[in-house]
């Protein structure tokens, strides 16, 4: 029986959900996985504000927009028009996606050692079909979220990058996809897979951005990674989007023992954007650091749900979210902590902060702790406030004009956030991003983006 | 230097000085003692130019210009200091990048060349020797996990960079040991020059044993009621504000 509602009908319609040519579709087994997600889909539609997790996120501007999946004429830009976030990093590995498809033009493969694999989801599925079996819809499908049965119904795009056991990546690995090269309002729905084995180590930097501020786009994206005993992966997420775009992405993590992930969010811009995070803490000494900052203006809204769970004994977390509004933007962060019964000695902590910066902007921040282990170290908070007044005077008493002053105290609120990433050069290059947010108009201090 | 004439504020709708003089020649350091709630805070906010500080009446004169709806980054730039009572600590932004910034604002206010990196440091070099200061307080985020000293400290290094013509220390000795207090007495009188004036405000007399002010202001209840010499200071500490404030029988 079809319950779904007809806006999401109307919206799926659109979207052409039974095309030919999407990768693997000579898999029977990925054949069926997609067939049962589409089922599921189309049984529970489109989430809603009655839902639990979507109270005060709306699909609303997804419904109106009429998306449709992208074609070859969906547009294709120059290396020189690609925006750069690792600009002294000519020579990093980097794949660049537009509106969904790999642009196989640009070098994608500078400097991986022998042993680690960067590729195109397709590519992955016809060369190594039996791993991707191993590991496509292990982290991410049990979850039953809609948006995430929608992406493995649709997958039509995505990157793998794979590193074998005990193998070190030094260069950050860079994914840029942009949308809206098109005068079209459309879609796509990047599946990707990381998969580091014990031991491995690698950094991962992706750039969901257009080109110009401008495009209508919806990128409905799901990322599973798999991290091995002891290894470590740095993930950044940098989302400077078009205003009409909208991003709903889903990250689902599961760390072996003394294994390390590490992700920061940054949200700049996009109509709508959601990035949620869970992250599966399964051996002992597993640790997750997931921290992020969002900037928003006009009527832009974003929404950062994230869900820790701690499995087993002896694992930790850290949760840093720092946000600046201004104009009628709105943000939510929604933060679950969840210790399993056996679970003890767990240490999570997590801390949101947002600063308004016009009365007009909103902030809806929900910390959750679920805790049924009883020896354990938890913590959290959220706070929203203004502008420290006496700050500002302190600043603009020592000649500091205020416009100026202002920006600095924006930037002095996020440092809290940009302390958790551990990289320096990473550490810069957001720092940059949120240089180039602020208004031009402003004087900016160069010793800020060396720090 | 400067010229208060009549002047009258109001915080809140509630009339803190009512008809406050005050005239401080270039070069000479004043002492405003006075108990608290007298209006000693007030009068250094609305000299600095703090919102929320309403001129009802009088006016601020400051090297010939009427104050009034002036920005307190343009009174800034235009040589006045306001040594905080409680500086504000600021994470995430290094005491280098805000003096710089503070100082670069100033420069290009005043038509003067912006200092460039090096330019800065070697300044800083000077002043930090100077005044006795660790370069690791530099690069620390400003006043965040200073002690109460390192606090004071660091507003006179900014006074040091800043080189302001009228200075206001706002009950610099307040939270400040002796040694402390010593110290930073020190720095004030290094940057003691015929061109500056200072005016300190303070609930005590030990803080004018170690900066030894030329005139000394009785303020109470919003207006001055008494001016000496440095003496006037010691005759305080000993008999208290009681004459002055209305508490006296």
């Amino acid at each position: 029986m079809i319950r779904t509602d007809d806006s999401s009908l109307n919206f799926l319609q659109n979207l052409n959900i039974d095309r030919p040519g999407l990768p693997g579709a000579s898999l029977p087994w990925l054949n069926a996985l997609r067939q049962n997600s589409k089922d599921l889909f189309i049984d529970i539609g489109l989430p809603t504000q009655k839902m639990e997790g979507w109270k005060y996120t709306s699909l609303k501007p997804l419904e109106d927009a009429g998306f449709r999946t992208t074609n070859e004429d969906d547009g294709l830009v120059s290396i020189e028009q690609v925006p750069p976030l690792l600009p002294e990093l000519d020579e990093v590995p980097r794949l660049v996606f537009v509106n969904g498809r790999l642009q196989s033009s640009f070098p994608t493969q500078n400097g991986l050692p022998d042993g680690v694999y960067l590729d195109h989801l397709s590519n992955i599925l016809n060369e190594m079909p039996g791993w991707a079996e191993k590991h496509i819809g292990k982290v991410a499908d049990a979850n039953g979220l809609p948006l995430v049965q929608l992406n493995t119904a649709m997958m039509d795009t995505g990157y793998v990058l794979r590193v074998g056991s005990g193998l070190v990546v030094e260069k950050p690995i860079e994914i840029i996809f942009i949308g809206g090269v098109t005068d079209n309002s459309i879609a796509y729905f990047p599946r990707n897979l990381i998969v580091l084995e014990d031991g491995a180590k690698a950094t991962v930097v992706e750039h969901h951005t257009c080109i110009g501020s401008v495009g209508s786009y919806l990128s409905n994206m799901v990322t599973e990674i798999t991290l091995g005993a002891s290894s470590n992966l740095s993930h950044y997420k940098v989302q400077a989007e078009s205003k009409d775009a909208i991003h709903l992405g889903s990250v689902q993590a599961l760390v072996a023992s003394d294994a390390k992930y590490d992700s920061f969010t940054l949200s700049i811009g996009g109509r709508l954007s959601r990035n949620e995070i869970l992250v599966q803490l399964n051996g002992s000494g597993a640790y997750a650091g997931v921290s992020g900052g969002y900037l928003m203006r006009g009527n832009e809204h974003c929404d950062n749900t994230t869900t820790i769970e701690h499995l087993v004994p002896d694992t930790s977390s850290r949760e840093v979210f720092k946000g600046v509004l201004d104009d009628q933007s709105r943000a939510v962060f929604q933060g679950r902590i969840v210790v399993h019964k056996d679970a003890q000695r767990t240490d999570g902590h997590q801390l949101c902060k947002t600063l308004l910066l016009s009365s007009g902007a909103e902030m809806d921040a929900k910390p959750e702790l679920e805790i049924f282990a009883d020896d354990v170290k938890c913590s959290h908070g959220a706070t929203t406030g203004q502008i420290d007044e006496s700050a500002l005077f302190y600043l603009r008493s020592r000649g500091i004009p205020e416009a100026h002053a202002r920006n600095l105290l924006v930037q002095s609120f996020l440092a809290e956030a940009l302390e958790e990433i551990p990289q320096e050069d990473m550490k810069k290059a957001i720092s940059n991003k949120i240089l180039h947010w602020l208004p031009a108009s402003c004087y900016l201090s160069e010793e800020w983006r060396e720090t | 230097m400067l010229e208060i004439k009549n002047l009258h504020v109001s915080v809140e709708g509630r009339e803190i000085l009512k008809g406050l003089d005050l005239s401080i020649k270039a070069g000479e350091v004043h002492a405003i003692m006075g108990p608290n709630g007298s209006g000693k805070s007030t009068l250094s906010n609305v000299i600095a130019g703090r919102e929320g500080y309403v001129v009802t009446g009088g006016r601020i004169v400051y090297k010939g210009e009427d104050l009034t709806g002036v920005e307190p980054e343009e009174r800034a730039a235009k040589g006045l200091f306001l040594a905080f009572q409680y500086p504000v600590e600021i994470p995430g932004v290094a005491n280098t990048t805000f003096l710089k910034e503070a100082l670069n604002s100033i420069r290009r206010y005043q038509g003067e060349a912006e200092l460039d990196a090096l330019e800065f440091v070697k300044l800083m070099r000077l002043k930090t020797k100077h005044l006795g200061i660790a370069d690791d307080m530099m690069k620390r985020a400003v006043n965040v996990g200073f002690s109460g000293g390192e606090k004071k400290r660091n507003e006179v290094l900014q006074m040091a960079v800043l080189n302001p013509s009228l200075s206001i220390l706002d009950e610099t000795d307040s939270g400040l040991d002796i040694d402390a207090l010593k110290i930073v007495a020190e720095g004030v009188n290094k940057l003691r020059s015929k061109d500056r004036s200072m005016l300190i405000i303070t609930h005590y007399q030990r803080l004018l044993n170690y900066i030894v002010p030329d005139k000394v202001h009785v303020l109470a209840n919003g207006t001055i009621k008494r001016t000496g010499s440095k003496e006037l200071a010691l005759e305080l500490e000993e008999k208290g504000y009681a004459e002055f404030d209305g508490t006296a029988a």
